[in-house]
């Protein structure tokens, strides 16, 4: 943690909550740059969506199996959890453990919700007759829409760590570090579902 | 309000009403594309572009209350990568469409 610090000696060094904040400062940055380039990777995979958006290969089409009211409740799901995950930073930033944990675990909640929902999707299309290997449209959709779920998942699986973190060592500064990247990565997760329910299942389903 | 206090990564704190305001336009910009998309009032020319033009709004929600980028000078870094990488997502979708829109037409219409 100091070590990144140490060059800021020269024009500061009186006030260690200044070192913490620039070195929080580092690790948001450096994270940052990994969600941008997560970003570029759903952007190939929403590429790939773009140009295979007709090739249904005489398969079954979207428009005949996308439900938009499921998918709207899937995105109330998403869209709550990310302000509620507000809710907990601003719980956190108080340092309240009990406001941060019960927020955080209605998140969880939420974020379990939509997964659930997309998996029972994906068996259902797939009974339906569309799997990845029904036509270039199908493998364009389940690539892309399962690389959100697997994000999202990995954000579940992040969460129950930082509940471990925040037990063992309450509102330490790598903590609050570890929880900001969370936040950052979970918001980020809601702005892809954006482009993904406007662009895949509206447009789709038209 | 003390909605602009400042932070770890050059964000601010945030406060209930920015996340509640957030939530709301969220909210809002989700009803309208699906709203048109599911009564089929208007037409479709006008639904693709209400889809286009909501999504891209609401992105810029999260990212202004949710995110609380503001572009302000300690966050040129974050503004500076943030319009670097719209570029590049810019070249692959449109470039990627551009291309193969080409080679579809080359070969089906059989020049």
């Amino acid at each position: 943690m100091t070590a990144l610090t140490n060059d800021h000696d020269t024009h500061d060094h009186d006030d260690h909550h200044h070192h913490e904040a620039e070195a929080a400062d580092r690790y948001m940055f450096g994270f940052w740059l990994y969600v941008i380039s997560d970003c570029l990777l759903f952007c190939t995979l929403f590429a790939t969506y773009a140009v295979m958006s007709q090739n249904f290969a005489g398969g079954i089409t979207p428009h005949e199996l996308f439900d938009l009211n499921f998918v709207a409740v899937e995105t109330a799901l998403l869209l709550l959890s990310s302000f509620t995950f507000g809710m907990a930073m601003l719980g956190a930033n108080e340092e309240n453990m009990g406001r941060m944990k019960l927020w955080l675990k209605i998140t969880a909640l939420l974020g379990l919700g939509f997964l659930a929902m997309e998996i029972y999707e994906f068996v259902h299309f797939s009974h339906e007759g569309a799997t990845p290997q029904t036509s270039g449209y199908w493998t364009a959709f389940y690539s892309l829409v399962a690389t959100h779920g697997l994000h999202v998942t990995v954000g579940l699986v992040w969460m129950a760590i930082l509940f471990v973190h925040f037990n063992r060592d309450g509102f330490s500064h790598e903590n609050k570090i570890r929880l900001a990247c969370l936040s950052l990565f979970w918001h980020f997760l809601d702005i892809i579902w954006i482009c993904v329910f406007s662009f895949v299942y509206l447009r789709g389903a038209m | 309000m003390s909605s602009s206090e400042k932070t770890h990564g050059g964000q601010a704190h945030g406060s209930v009403k920015e996340y509640v305001v957030g939530l709301i336009l969220s909210i809002v910009l989700t009803a309208i594309p699906f709203y048109l998309v599911m009564s089929g009032v208007a037409s479709d020319t006008f639904t693709v572009i209400a889809i286009v033009v909501a999504a891209i709004a609401q992105v810029l929600v999260q990212m202004v209350f949710f995110l609380h980028m503001n572009g302000s000078s300690d966050q040129t870094w974050l503004t500076a990568s943030a319009i670097y990488t719209v570029f590049i997502l810019l070249f692959v979708i449109v470039g990627s469409l551009w291309i193969f829109e080409h080679l579809n037409h080359n070969m089906l219409m059989g020049h």
